[in-house]
C-alpha cells in the first residue's frame, strides 16, 4: 500500500514544477494515465480488507480528482501565458499612415453641387427641368426673344458664330433663354420650367469667361404676375444662401425679352477680399428677371392677351462663387486636381435644401 | 455715363443729399455703379491757410521758407512753388495728411537743413486735375480755416449704368428729367435759342440716304478756336473728357449735357458741298481716332464733292477736323437711323460717344434746336457770325398713343396703384394723355405697348411696393427630374464615388488637338483664341490635355471625369452627351505598403462596369467588341455593346496621341455614350430571390487554348452549358509562357455548381465536368492542361 500523503505531495509538486503544456501532459500521464501511479495504486487495493478498501479507496479517489483539478488549473494558466506572449509578439504600430483613402473618394464639381441645391429648391415650387442644345440658330437665341438683327442688345451679348454654315445663323447660345423659346413653341401653357446649361460669350478677362453656366426660369399661365416673381425669387435666394434675413432689393432694369424688367441685388460687403452677405454695406447684382414680353409670347405662338408670366436667369458659377467663397471664375474650368479637391464635394453629400 | 452733381444742378433744382439722389437713381432704373466724391479724401488733414511770411531758403535757390497760418497756429514749411507770396491763401496739408496723388501720409521733413511741418498743395497733389505747375491760389474772400472741399467746391460724380433702352439718359438733362418725375427736385429746362443768319450758308447740303432722317447745319465764320474757358474745361474734365479746342469741346459739351451729338468741319478743308449718302464699296476714311476705315455700301457718310469726310453719327474725319487754325466752321446737327449706326459701327468695330447715343436713338425732333443752341454757345465763346441754317429732311415722330387700362398694372405686377396716381406719374414723365391713352415724349424710343407704360409707372412708384406672392403649388408630388435627368445625376455621383474628380472643361478646344480625336471640324468662326477654335468631339480630349497641365503642376495622380457634350456638327442637336473619364499617373501611391502603381485598362474597366451597374445595366446584358475609336491603343481597347448600340468604349489611349500631347505617362480612359443607355422602366417587377440551401460544388479546370480566343467568350459559353446548374464561372489564372507551346495560353477556371432541387451525386458532377471538357475541345479546340 502506497503512502497517499507522500504521493499527493509528489504529484502536486510536479504539477507546480511543470513549465510547459508538454511537461504538464507528462505529469498527467504519470499520475492519472493508464499506467500512472494513481491508477496503479487503485489496482494494488485488491490485497486490502473491505474496511481498508473503503477508506483507502475514498482517499485515493479524492486525491485523483484533486490532481485532475490542479492539472486543469495549471493548464489554463499555461495557456493564458502562451496567448499573452503571442499577442505581445503580434503587436504592430497602429499609427502607420494610410495613403489610399483620399484617392478612393472622388469629388463633385461645385457647379453641379450648386445646381442640385438650386433644383432641390425649385422642385418644391413645382418646376420641372428642361434642357436644350448648345449650338442654336438666330431665331431661337435672338429673334424669338424680341432681339431683331442689329438690336443694340446683341452687342451686350458678344456671340460666337459657327463656321461654314449660312452667315451667322448658327451660333453658340448666349443664354439659356433659347430653351424657353423651344418649350413655348412645343408646349401649351401652363408652363413652369427651369433650364440649366452652358452658355457662351465672346469675352475673356479677369471677370469674364467665354463659357459659363446659367439657370433660367419660366412660368406662363393666365395670372402669374410680378408679385409671384418676387415671391419666388426671394424664397429661392433665402433658401439657397440659407439665410432668413438675407438683405435684397429689386430695381428696374432692361432686357429685350421682358417688360417690366428687374434686377435683384443682395446686400453684401467685400472687405480684404472676403465676400460677406450683410445689410447696409452696399449691394451686388445677382440676377435679372421680368414679365415675359408680349412680343416673345407672340413669337412663340402664345396669345399675350390671354397668357402672361415671368422669366428669370442667373449664373450658376457665380452663385457657387458667392456661396462657397471661390475667388476666380476662370479656375472653374481648369480641371485642376488640387482645386477640385479643395472646392469639390464628396459624392455622398447630396443636397436637400428647404 | 458719368454725371456730376454740379452739372446735374444745371438742370435740376434740388436740396436732396448725394445719398438720396444716388438711391433714387438706382430705384428708377438708372443704376448707380459708383459715387465718387472728389472732396472725400480732403475732408481730413487739409485746411485753407494764409502765407504770412516768405523768406529765401538759405541753402537752395528755388526753395522758400514760409510761415503759414491756419487761424489758430503758425507753421514753418519749406515750399518750392513759383507762385508763393505773402498774403496768398492756400490749401494747406497738415503733417500726417493723406496726400491723394501719392496715397501716402505727409511726414515732417528736413529739407536742405530746414524743417518743414506741412505742405501747400497743387491741384494734382489733391487729385483734382493735372496742374502741378504751381500751388492752388484760393480766392481771398474765403476765410482762413475753411475746410478744403468747401473752399475748392469739389464735385461728386455719379457713375450710372444706362441700360440700352434709355439713350435719352446718356445726357445730363435726361437724367435730371427722370429724377424730377420722382419729385426729388424741379426740372430746369435749358434755354432755347434762335439765331438769325447774317448771310446765306455758303456750303450746300444734299440728303441722299434714308438712313439720315434729318440733317441741319450752318457755317460760322470769323471764329477763334483757342482753349476753352475754364468752366467748360472743368465740366469736361469732371466726366473724364480731355479738353481739345473750344469748337470740339462745345460739341462734346452738348453730347454730354443734352445727349445731342454734333460735329464740326473746318470749312477751308472741305471741297465744295456736302452730300449725305451711302458709302461706296472700298471708299476709305482716316477718322479722328487716327485709324483708316474701309467702307461698304450702306454705311452712311458725310462726303464733300471729292471724298468722304465723316462717318455719319459715328466719327469725323481727321482731314476735315477743326484745329486751332480754324476760322470758318460748318456745324452739323443731324438725326440718324439707329439700326444703321449699330450695323456700321459693329462691322467697322468703331466706338464713340456719338455712336453710343445714335445707336440707342437720339430724339428725332432735336436736330434743329441742337443746331441753334450750339451756334449760340459758339458765338458767345468763339465770336464770329453765323450763316442762315440749312435743314434737309424732316423731324420724325415715332411715338403714338398707347391705351392704358385701369387694371393692367395690378394684373401684371400685383401692385395696387390708384389710376389717378398712374396718370400723374406718366404726366410727370412728360407723356401726353388723350382718353387714358398716353404718348411718350419724342426722346423716348422704348415705349410702344401697354407693358411699357406699366414699367414706367412702376419704376417711378417704386419696385419695393411689389408684393411677395408664392408660386408653391398646394399639392404636388412630381419630381423635378425626368427619368433620364435622374440617371444623369446618378451617373455623376457614381463616377465620383469611384474616386474620380468631376471636371468641367470648355466646350471648345484647339483644332490642332481635336484632329487627334476626330476629323469633323466643327469650327467657330470668331474664336477667342486659335487655341479654342473648334467644338470638342468628346470631353475626353480636354481631360487628357488637363492631365498634362496637372502633371506640369506637380500632381502625381490624375483621375478625372466630365459628363458633357461632344459635338459632331454645327447645327442644333448635333451633339451627344458623353461621360468621359481618365486615370493616369499613380493609381496607388508610393507608400510603406508598396510601390506606386499606375492604373491598368482593367482598373478603368472596373470603373466602367461598376458605374453601369449603378445605372441598372448588368454586365451579363453587355457584349464586348474589341474595337474602339482610333485614339485608343488598338490592342488594348474595346467597346461595350447592347445589340447594335455602343454604350461605352474604354482602353489605353494611343501612345501616338499621348506623344503628340507631350504626355509621358500612360493614360487609361473610358467614354460612356449617355444617350445610348437604356432608361430603366419605371415599374420593375420585384422577383423573389431564389436562394438554395443545398451544398454548392466547385470544380477547377485548366484549359490550353489558342491565344486569340477571348476569355469572355469561354466564360459565357461554359455558363450556357447548363444555365440552371452553373451559377458562376470564375477565371482565376491566365498563363502564357515557356511552359506552353508558342501561340497558346492557359486559362484556369473554377466552375460553381449550385443545385436547387437535390444534392448532386459524384456521377452527375463527373458527367457535367466531362461535358465542359468536351465542349471546350470541340468549340474552342482547347484541351485540358496536364
Amino acid at each position: 500500500m502506497i503512502e497517499l500523503n507522500t504521493l499527493k505531495q509528489d504529484i502536486l509538486k510536479s504539477i507546480d514544477k511543470a513549465s510547459s503544456l508538454d511537461d504538464l501532459e507528462s505529469v498527467r500521464i504519470n499520475a492519472l494515465g493508464k499506467k500512472g501511479v494513481l491508477t496503479q495504486a487503485l489496482k494494488g487495493m485488491s490485497d486490502l480488507s473491505i474496511e481498508e478498501k473503503k477508506t483507502y479507496g475514498q482517499s485515493l479517489n479524492a486525491l485523483k480528482s484533486d490532481a485532475f483539478q490542479k492539472i486543469e488549473e495549471k493548464k489554463k494558466a499555461l495557456e493564458d501565458a502562451l496567448m499573452k506572449e503571442k499577442l505581445a509578439k503580434e503587436k504592430i504600430d497602429m499609427t502607420l499612415p494610410v495613403y489610399h483613402s483620399s484617392l478612393r473618394q472622388g469629388r463633385i464639381h461645385p457647379n453641379f453641387q450648386v445646381l442640385e441645391e438650386m433644383l432641390a429648391i425649385f422642385q418644391k415650387m413645382g418646376f420641372s427641368l428642361a434642357e436644350g442644345p448648345d449650338i442654336e440658330d438666330d431665331f431661337h437665341c435672338f429673334q424669338a426673344l424680341n432681339i431683331p438683327p442689329s438690336h443694340p442688345a446683341r452687342q451686350m451679348q458678344a456671340t460666337f458664330f459657327m463656321d461654314g454654315k449660312e452667315d451667322e445663323n448658327y451660333l453658340l447660345r448666349t443664354h439659356t433663354s433659347t430653351v424657353q423659346t423651344r418649350v413655348m413653341l412645343d408646349q401649351k401653357p401652363p408652363i413652369k420650367i427651369v433650364v440649366p446649361g452652358r452658355v457662351y460669350r465672346c469675352d475673356y478677362d479677369m471677370t469674364h469667361s467665354p463659357m459659363f453656366h446659367q439657370i433660367e426660369g419660366l412660368v406662363i399661365d393666365k395670372k402669374t404676375n410680378m408679385g409671384h416673381l418676387k415671391g419666388c425669387l426671394v424664397e429661392f435666394i433665402k433658401a439657397f444662401f440659407e439665410l432668413d434675413d438675407l438683405p435684397f432689393r429689386f430695381r428696374p432694369s432692361y432686357f429685350p425679352f421682358t417688360e417690366p424688367s428687374a434686377e435683384m441685388d443682395i446686400g453684401c460687403s467685400r472687405e480684404n477680399g472676403e465676400f460677406k452677405i450683410e445689410a447696409g454695406k452696399g449691394f451686388m447684382e445677382v440676377l435679372g428677371c421680368g414679365m415675359v414680353h408680349p412680343n416673345v409670347l407672340k413669337n412663340c405662338g402664345i396669345d399675350p392677351e390671354e397668357y402672361q408670366g415671368f422669366a428669370f436667369g442667373m449664373g450658376i458659377d457665380r452663385f457657387a462663387m458667392l456661396k462657397y467663397g471661390i475667388p476666380d471664375l476662370r479656375t472653374f474650368f481648369d480641371a485642376d486636381m488640387k482645386w477640385l479637391k479643395k472646392y469639390g464635394f464628396i459624392p455622398l453629400n447630396i443636397p436637400n435644401l428647404d | 455715363m458719368k454725371v456730376t452733381l454740379d452739372w446735374l444742378k444745371d438742370y435740376l433744382d434740388t436740396n436732396a443729399s448725394v445719398q438720396e439722389i444716388a438711391e433714387k437713381l438706382t430705384s428708377i432704373g438708372l443704376e448707380i455703379e459708383e459715387v465718387i466724391d472728389e472732396g472725400a479724401p480732403l475732408k481730413e488733414g487739409f485746411v485753407i491757410a494764409q502765407i504770412l511770411k516768405v523768406r529765401q531758403h538759405p541753402n537752395a535757390d528755388k526753395l522758400h521758407l514760409l510761415d503759414v497760418y491756419d487761424g489758430q497756429k503758425t507753421y514753418s514749411i519749406v515750399c518750392g512753388a513759383p507762385n508763393v507770396r505773402e498774403g496768398l491763401k492756400v490749401v494747406f496739408a497738415y503733417e500726417n495728411a493723406l496726400i491723394p496723388l501719392y496715397n501716402e501720409r505727409l511726414k515732417k521733413a528736413v529739407i536742405r537743413g530746414e524743417e518743414s511741418a506741412g505742405m501747400c498743395c497743387s491741384y494734382k497733389e489733391l487729385g483734382l486735375g493735372e496742374d502741378h505747375s504751381a500751388i492752388i491760389e484760393i480766392n481771398d474772400e474765403i476765410p482762413v480755416g475753411t475746410d478744403a472741399p468747401t473752399a475748392l467746391k469739389t464735385d461728386v460724380v455719379f457713375d450710372i449704368n444706362i441700360t440700352p433702352n434709355r439713350g435719352d439718359c446718356l445726357g445730363v438733362l435726361g437724367v435730371a428729367r427722370d429724377l424730377a418725375a420722382t419729385g426729388i427736385g424741379a426740372l430746369k429746362e435749358p434755354k432755347e435759342h434762335k439765331i438769325d443768319g447774317k448771310f446765306p450758308c455758303p456750303v450746300d447740303v444734299s440728303l441722299e440716304t434714308k438712313d439720315c432722317l434729318q440733317y441741319t447745319g450752318r457755317v460760322i465764320r470769323g471764329v477763334k478756336n483757342v482753349q476753352s474757358p475754364a468752366w467748360l474745361q472743368r465740366k469736361l474734365l469732371s466726366v473724364g473728357l480731355r479738353p481739345i479746342s473750344t469748337l470740339v469741346d462745345i460739341t462734346n459739351y452738348f453730347c454730354i449735357a443734352q445727349g445731342r451729338p454734333l460735329h464740326v468741319f473746318d470749312v477751308k478743308k472741305l471741297a465744295g458741298n456736302l452730300h449725305i449718302r451711302s458709302a461706296k464699296d472700298g471708299e476709305t476714311l482716316l477718322a479722328l481716332d487716327e485709324k483708316e476705315y474701309t467702307l461698304k455700301e450702306g454705311m452712311t457718310v458725310i462726303a464733300d464733292d471729292k471724298a468722304v469726310q465723316a462717318l455719319g453719327g459715328i466719327m469725323g474725319g481727321e482731314l476735315s477736323g477743326c484745329t486751332e487754325e480754324t476760322t470758318e466752321v460748318f456745324l452739323e446737327s443731324a438725326s440718324f437711323e439707329p439700326l444703321n449706326i449699330a450695323k456700321t459701327s459693329r462691322s467697322l468695330n468703331i466706338d464713340s460717344d456719338a455712336k453710343s447715343r445714335f445707336e440707342r436713338g437720339v430724339d428725332f425732333c432735336s436736330a434743329e434746336q441742337g443746331l441753334e443752341d450750339a451756334t449760340a454757345l459758339i458765338l458767345e465763346i468763339c465770336g464770329g457770325e453765323a450763316s442762315s441754317s440749312i435743314v434737309r429732311g424732316e423731324e420724325k415722330l415715332i411715338n403714338d398713343y398707347v391705351p392704358l387700362h385701369e387694371d393692367k398694372v395690378k394684373k401684371l405686377t400685383g401692385v395696387d396703384i390708384p389710376f389717378e396716381t398712374q396718370k400723374e406719374i406718366l404726366k410727370a414723365l412728360h407723356f401726353e394723355e388723350k382718353d387714358s391713352a398716353f404718348k411718350a415724349p419724342s426722346y423716348r424710343f422704348d415705349i410702344s405697348i401697354e407693358a411699357d407704360l406699366v414699367e414706367e409707372i412702376l419704376r417711378i412708384y417704386g419696385y419695393e411696393h411689389i408684393p411677395f406672392l408664392t408660386i408653391r403649388p398646394e399639392n404636388f408630388d412630381d419630381n423635378i427630374y425626368t427619368d433620364h435627368q435622374k440617371r444623369d445625376l446618378l451617373l455623376r455621383r457614381a463616377l465620383a464615388s469611384r474616386g474620380l474628380y468631376q471636371a468641367i472643361t470648355w466646350s471648345f478646344m484647339d483644332s490642332k488637338v481635336a484632329c487627334l480625336f476626330e476629323n469633323k471640324k466643327v469650327m467657330i468662326k470668331n474664336p477667342i483664341t486659335t487655341e479654342l477654335d473648334e467644338m470638342r468631339p468628346t470631353p475626353l480630349a480636354n481631360l487628357i490635355t488637363a492631365a498634362k497641365r496637372n502633371f506640369d503642376n506637380g500632381e502625381k495622380t490624375v483621375a478625372l471625369f466630365e459628363v458633357g457634350p461632344g459635338f459632331y456638327g454645327s447645327s442644333p442637336f448635333e451633339q451627344r452627351e458623353i461621360a468621359s473619364f481618365i486615370r493616369t499617373g499613380e493609381f496607388t501611391p508610393l507608400s510603406w505598403q508598396g510601390k506606386a502603381q499606375e492604373a491598368t485598362v482593367f482598373d478603368i474597366k472596373e470603373d466602367l462596369i461598376d458605374t453601369l451597374f449603378v445605372l441598372g445595366i448588368k454586365e451579363d446584358a453587355l457584349q464586348i467588341k474589341t474595337t474602339a475609336p482610333s485614339y485608343y491603343h488598338p490592342g488594348k481597347s474595346a467597346s461595350l455593346m447592347q445589340g447594335k448600340k455602343t454604350l461605352a468604349v474604354f482602353g489605353e489611349i494611343h501612345p501616338e496621341v499621348l506623344k503628340k500631347l507631350g504626355l509621358k505617362e500612360k493614360v487609361v480612359a473610358a467614354e460612356i455614350y449617355v444617350d445610348n443607355l437604356p432608361i430603366s422602366k419605371k415599374k420593375k417587377k420585384v422577383v423573389a430571390c431564389n436562394t438554395s440551401n443545398l451544398q454548392a460544388v466547385e470544380r477547377d479546370f485548366a484549359f490550353v487554348l489558342d491565344k486569340e480566343i477571348k476569355a469572355d467568350s469561354v466564360l459565357r459559353e461554359i455558363k450556357k452549358i447548363d444555365k440552371n446548374l452553373i451559377s458562376e464561372v470564375l477565371l482565376f489564372d491566365v498563363y502564357e509562357g515557356s511552359h506552353l507551346p508558342e501561340g497558346k495560353k492557359s486559362l484556369a477556371l473554377r466552375v460553381t455548381l449550385q443545385p436547387t432541387e437535390k444534392t448532386l451525386t459524384e456521377a452527375e458532377i463527373d458527367a457535367l465536368s466531362q461535358k465542359i471538357i468536351t465542349f471546350i475541345e470541340t468549340k474552342f479546340k482547347g484541351e485540358i492542361r496536364k
